[in-house]
């Protein structure tokens, strides 16, 4: 695949096994036998996880793959799951705008509003409230 | 905002095409989750980013309807706009998102409502774009750095 690195990463980490060997590695380096350990998995298939990481440059190991031991790049991992994590804190935020929107709102409405609204303008509380907020952090895009 | 809730949003990426899809669970049946996506004034309340000021243009959600909005942030004007494809009422919505200071690049998005019975409801959301690239921009839009400044961090990671 030629995706470049984030991507690359970000697809690494998408998967619930490797995130699992990540959290391992961050506690010490580890063979691919101790790795392929606790998953009911051959060791060709953890050193296929391994090669996926590996390729997104999160874990580095020697040539000699099966005993040398996996070793996290974890600068590369923090800054990455930084950048992940944001994104999806900030999918939460709206979300939870959403849940408080929802809260407001009638059981028994419909899915479509009957007419077509004029354009609107709105401010929320929501957003207001918020705003010093973003601003004492400087998160807002 | 501090009234809910365990709910997790999750985020993955697809591997084989630069798609990112993010699942939510709400505390409301399908009906209402949908109609705080297709009635203009409930969007404005939640959709911007924190801190920025929403105006809705025109937002017509049936099939073959479109919209665009404006955020306003810090007096300066981010608007984006495109057309609802398919729209089935509870269940689903594919829609098309531009932001019309880069008018070339163009998001499939697809809207998923599952309801999971008891008044909740699942929401699935997925945006394909056409490059990894541009899915990468796509995450890193909301960093205090930008992702130039980012890339050439982990280049410098990488070349270690």
């Amino acid at each position: 695949m030629t995706a470049d690195p984030l991507s690359r990463v970000f697809s690494a980490l998408a998967d619930p096994t490797r995130r699992d060997m990540v959290a391992r590695l961050a506690v010490g380096d580890a063979t691919v036998n101790q790795l392929a350990e606790p998953y009911d998995v051959t060791v060709q298939a953890v050193s296929k996880h391994l090669k996926v990481l590996e390729d997104a440059g999160l874990v580095s190991r020697s040539r000699q793959a099966q005993r040398r031991p996996v070793h996290l790049e974890a600068e590369v991992f923090d800054l990455m799951t930084k950048w992940i994590e944001r994104y999806r804190r900030q999918a939460e935020e709206r979300y939870r705008r959403l849940d408080a929107v929802l809260l407001t709102m009638p059981d028994d409405v419909e899915p479509i509003p009957p007419t077509q609204t004029q354009p609107t303008q709105t401010r929320s509380t929501q957003t207001r409230s918020t705003q010093t907020r973003s601003t004492r952090t400087g998160e807002s895009r | 905002m501090t009234t809910t809730s365990t709910h997790q949003t999750e985020i993955t990426a697809d591997p084989d095409v630069p798609l990112v899809r993010i699942t939510r669970e709400f505390d409301a049946p399908p009906a209402k989750v949908v109609r705080a996506h297709t009635d203009p004034e409930l969007v404005a309340q939640w959709l911007g980013p924190r801190g920025t000021e929403m105006r809705v243009d025109h937002f017509d959600c049936r099939t073959g309807g479109s919209y665009r909005y404006v955020h306003t942030s810090d007096g300066v004007e981010y608007a984006f706009r495109g057309c609802f494809h398919e729209v089935r009422p509870s269940k689903l919505i594919v829609q098309t998102f531009t932001f019309e200071g880069f008018p070339e690049g163009v998001a499939l998005e697809r809207l998923v409502l599952e309801d999971l019975g008891d008044g909740r409801t699942r929401l699935t959301s997925t945006s394909l774009v056409d490059s990894f690239e541009g899915r990468d921009a796509m995450i890193a839009s909301g960093m205090d750095v930008g992702i130039r400044e980012g890339y050439e961090r982990l280049d410098d990671l990488l070349a270690r």
